[in-house]
């Protein structure tokens, strides 16, 4: 029972990690990383909607027809993205300014219909709960590392903190949507080519 | 007025391009963009959708959330309209002209989850465009967004006949080619129409 819990969890956080394996939800990987706060602001939001969503289709599973099932899929989901748009709103309303578009969009965000469709229609809720919490965090620290990325190389900066010599002339193109593209190609290079090296590493052993 | 659409329609394609700048619908700008064929079609497809969304999703917003006051519905409400819209675009297509359908196939239930159709009505409303500004504005972020796809495509297909060190095969190499592509279209965000 414990085992299959930590394997859920690891399996979203490292193995099957839905930005820098499965490449899904690249749209606020790309928008919301040009600093860490938003990046982590982003990936907390998205794994509150995840986890709950994976909860609530989980405990639906066998009352939804299989015909409508996205459609319901969605409109839970979209629940959820409104529940967390107006608690941001409340509460937290500088990053509700900063990712702006993004909250509402988290509703076709890939990863959430993609697990709600592969995970919770199949598996109890307790799992589900477990599935949604390590791939949301998965999604978060690969947003985080892209954030701090983009702010050290773009602002000079991390976490809002100035870094002395970088902030002077930092390389603004960072923070602009070509460096995006550049710094995800560039992490995504670096992780297929260590994941490459283990893998043959453990074929030669 | 002219000026305005003039506005609408070089801000959606060019200077805040929907893919290269906003960051809409890059799923399929990076899914789908493997030969220029399969890129046109994508982009006819998306530009059909996203033009009927913003025309419809405006119309709910006006005469169905605004009175009755509950725009807070907004999220849901629009990606209901998309997702319907979507299914009753599949179905027409397939009946009335089964080679545009079979064309179009399988791109269109795509659709459903590109984020630039839910982006493009949500920033219409932010606008506060009246209905011919929405629909236009749906129209030219559309084009926008078939512009950088082709234009990718096209690069790709080049990319897929050179030697790409072994870690950037693949996806890697799509995004740094993406990112050079969006630094040309940097050079528009100089332009200010008044």
């Amino acid at each position: 029972m414990n085992k299959t819990v930590i394997k859920d969890f690891t399996n979203g956080l490292i193995n099957e990690n839905p930005t820098f394996v499965q490449l899904l939800g690249m749209c606020p990987t790309l928008a919301v990383t040009t600093s860490a706060i938003n990046a982590i602001g982003m990936g907390l939001s998205v794994t509150v909607v995840l986890t709950a969503s994976n909860v609530f289709i989980s405990l639906l599973r066998k009352v939804i027809p299989s015909k409508i099932r996205i459609a319901s899929f969605v409109v839970i989901i979209a629940t959820f993205v409104t529940l967390v748009q107006m608690l941001l709103k409340a509460y937290i309303p500088v990053l509700d300014n900063a990712l702006g578009l993004f909250i509402p969009l988290i509703v076709v965000n890939c990863i959430i219909l993609g697990r709600a469709e592969a995970f919770a229609s199949k598996n109890s809720v307790g799992r589900s709960a477990v599935d949604g919490l390590g791939m949301g965090l998965g999604f978060t620290c690969a947003l985080t590392i892209l954030g701090c990325v983009r702010e050290i190389l773009g602002s000079g900066s991390i976490f809002g903190f100035a870094i002395p010599f970088l902030s002077e002339n930092p390389a603004v193109v960072m923070i602009l949507p070509p460096g995006g593209f550049f710094v995800l190609g560039i992490t995504i290079a670096t992780v297929t080519a260590v994941r490459n090296r283990r893998k043959a590493g453990k074929d030669n052993a | 007025m002219l000026k305005d659409i003039l506005v609408i329609a070089l801000g959606a394609v060019l200077i805040n391009n929907f893919v290269l700048v906003r960051f809409l619908g890059i799923c399929p700008f990076l899914g789908v963009s493997k030969s220029t064929k399969t890129a046109l079609g994508m982009g006819m497809a998306v530009t059909f959708v996203m033009t009927v969304a913003s025309f419809i999703t405006y119309l709910v917003q006006q005469y169905l959330l605004v009175p009755f006051h509950i725009e807070y519905l907004q999220t849901i409400a629009f990606i209901l309209v998309i997702s319907a819209l979507v299914q009753l675009v599949e179905l027409v297509l397939q009946k009335t002209s089964p080679a545009l359908y079979s064309a179009l196939g399988i791109y269109l239930p795509l659709i459903t989850t590109n984020c630039a159709v839910l982006g493009v009505a949500i920033l219409a409303t932010q606008e506060g465009y009246n209905l011919l500004y929405s629909t236009l504005f749906g129209f030219f972020a559309a084009i926008g967004f078939t512009l950088a796809i082709v234009l990718f495509s096209g690069v790709r297909e080049f990319i897929d006949e050179s030697k790409v060190p072994a870690p950037f095969r693949g996806f890697p190499i799509a995004l740094i080619t993406a990112g050079l592509i969006a630094l040309a279209f940097m050079g528009f965000s100089g332009f200010s129409i008044s």
